[in-house]
């Protein structure tokens, strides 16, 4: 039960992220969480979004290099302590995390969201079941 | 008072200058007729044969050889002579993957280290002289040409090749450098940095510089001559041909004799290939009459230049030919060496990239500098950015090893590259040279 993460390759300049947001806002597409990995002279936009497949079409036919990635979202209380108890739960399972990104809010204000890149999701998400976790789906995504 | 090598060479008559030429090309043709078969079928192709070459009115009935023919008769077609008698190898940029290897005798090395003496000696060189060649030695031809020339005259030879600008200038301050032989780039460069650490051109011992392998200015060379307090000479070469010394400038500084004793020139329209008349501007075509093991006949340059045979005020009697005013190909010459966008693509290609790429050269601080801009593909991309900067470094790796120079890439967004007429512009120099 993974859901899509969008993967946007972007020059490191002024004005390129926001070429960006202009197409998906122009085409209203609803962003869940945004993060951002640079080096120098680019960088990575990783995107989680209510409609991801309509998103990369809107993007590619934009002339974006962009590419979807299979990504571990998980919903924990918002409370101290909440991520490490989940990321206890990573460790004892030996899921490698490859890199993550975290948001809050939307509808629902008693939950924090995780994304969680790993090598193999699939994988992972047979490590982790039946470990009390509640991974989300894109339907989950989409509606909070 | 003006010093010759070879004075009675380098001043012998029209006359005399014709009568060797003549004989030597005879000599050649029939000897490459004989001994290089990829040349004969070109010559039979155009049904000349030795005995039809007689006088030098006579060699344009030849066949040209061009880059495009090295690349065919790769690595051996174009050996003059069996490899038993070849000594040694130098090598250059080819057009794509493929680089050219020139070959020499022991009788080819003397005549380049010849004519790289009478560079040298021109420039004022003596065997009191400490001669620094600071090009760089190994398969380029700088390094070993300009050293050869330097213990021929009988010069201290400090063999400190390209790089480690501090250490160039050590020796120049310790050993009491006089002459100076290296790219006019670098010569800029350690002007700077000796003026950065304090000194002036009355500091140092140089007198002069011989300094060749990449086109530069008027203006630069009196920046040079400034800065370093030195007389700055050019010199003109090709490894096709041997390397550096195929022309050298004298005390007039007014256009490079070109050694005529071994080699031929022609201007041609590069378009129609038909021979210009003296003062034409057009491509410069050389026939080397005295190599053994790589005897190129009508080989295309692709220089764009002027030749003269004006008396010069130095007393030299051969022709002089002008500093090339650019390329009748896409050849870009960059810190000296030779660069062509398709090594540059045939790199983009085997690393996984499109050939939607942008060269852009631009010389900052006297030095070139090479920017390629390649367009990210949706098959090189992937949300892991440490993989992307992988692939970006094996790509700077890749070309560092095709160019032998280092360039820096930048990866770009797709379609960012302008077009023109739907074909990229290849390559933009903002070198004001």
């Amino acid at each position: 039960m993974s859901i899509k993460q969008i993967s946007v390759f972007l020059e490191n300049r002024p004005g390129k992220l926001k070429e960006m947001t202009s197409v998906l806002a122009a085409k209203h597409i609803d962003m869940r969480a945004l993060s951002i990995a640079e080096t120098k002279d680019f960088g990575i936009a990783r995107l989680v979004v209510d409609d991801a497949y309509a998103a990369i079409n809107i993007l590619k036919e934009a002339d974006f290099v962009a590419n979807l990635t299979s990504v571990l979202a998980v919903a924990i209380p918002d409370e101290p302590g909440g991520l490490d108890k989940l990321l206890g739960i990573f460790a004892e399972a030996s899921v490698n995390i490859e890199y993550m990104y975290a948001f809050i809010g939307g509808k629902d204000v008693k939950h924090a969201y995780m994304i969680f890149r790993v090598a193999d999701t699939k994988a992972a998400e047979a490590r982790l079941a039946g470990r009390g976790l509640s991974i989300m789906t894109q339907e989950d995504i989409a509606g909070i | 008072m003006e010093r010759y090598y070879q004075p009675e060479i380098e001043c012998a008559s029209r006359e005399e200058i014709r009568a060797i030429q003549e004989e030597k090309l005879r000599a050649q043709v029939r000897h490459v007729y004989e001994h290089v078969p990829y040349y004969r079928k070109k010559m039979e192709a155009k049904g000349v044969r030795p005995e039809d070459i007689n006088t030098l009115e006579d060699l344009s009935k030849l066949p040209f050889l061009s880059k495009a023919d090295l690349r065919e008769a790769y690595p051996y077609g174009l050996v003059g002579v069996p490899l038993k008698d070849c000594v040694r190898i130098q090598s250059t940029s080819g057009t794509t993957g493929k680089r050219v290897v020139a070959f020499y005798t022991q009788h080819d090395i003397d005549l380049w280290e010849d004519c790289c003496a009478r560079a040298i000696v021109a420039a004022g060189g003596t065997n009191e002289d400490v001669c620094q060649i600071s090009y760089g030695y190994g398969l380029f031809t700088g390094g070993p040409g300009l050293n050869g020339g330097s213990h021929k005259v009988g010069c201290l030879t400090v063999p400190t090749s390209s790089g480690n600008t501090d250490r160039q200038i050590m020796f120049i301050m310790d050993l009491s450098t006089t002459i100076l032989c290296c790219t006019p780039s670098y010569a800029a460069y350690l002007g700077e940095r000796m003026k950065e650490l304090g000194y002036g051109p009355n500091d140092i011992p140089l007198k002069a510089g011989i300094f060749g392998a990449e086109a530069w200015s008027e203006e630069m060379r009196q920046d040079i001559q400034q800065t370093l307090g030195i007389k700055a000479y050019d010199i003109y070469g090709l490894t096709e041909l041997s390397g550096p010394g195929v022309a050298f400038e004298c005390s007039a500084q007014s256009g490079m004799h070109i050694n005529e004793d071994h080699f031929i020139a022609e201007i041609i329209d590069p378009e129609t290939e038909e021979v210009l008349p003296e003062g034409a501007q057009g491509e410069l075509v050389f026939t080397a009459i005295d190599k053994e093991a790589f005897p190129m006949i009508r080989y295309r340059t692709r220089d764009i230049c002027t030749l003269t045979r004006e008396k010069c005020s130095c007393g030299r009697t051969h022709v002089r030919m002008a500093k090339p005013k650019g390329r009748s190909d896409d050849m870009l010459i960059i810190r000296g060496v030779n660069v062509f966008p398709s090594q540059i693509e045939t790199v983009l290609l085997n690393h996984g990239y499109g050939a939607n790429y942008q060269i852009i050269v631009d010389r900052v601080n006297n030095t070139d500098t090479l920017d390629i801009q390649v367009e990210m593909t949706p098959e090189m991309f992937t949300d892991n950015i440490g993989e992307v900067a992988d692939r970006q470094r094996q790509l700077v790796e890749g070309l560092k090893s095709m160019l032998g120079i280092r360039a820096k890439v930048s990866l770009v967004a797709p379609k960012t590259i302008a077009r023109s007429e739907g074909k990229a512009v290849r390559v933009i120099d903002k070198r004001k040279i």
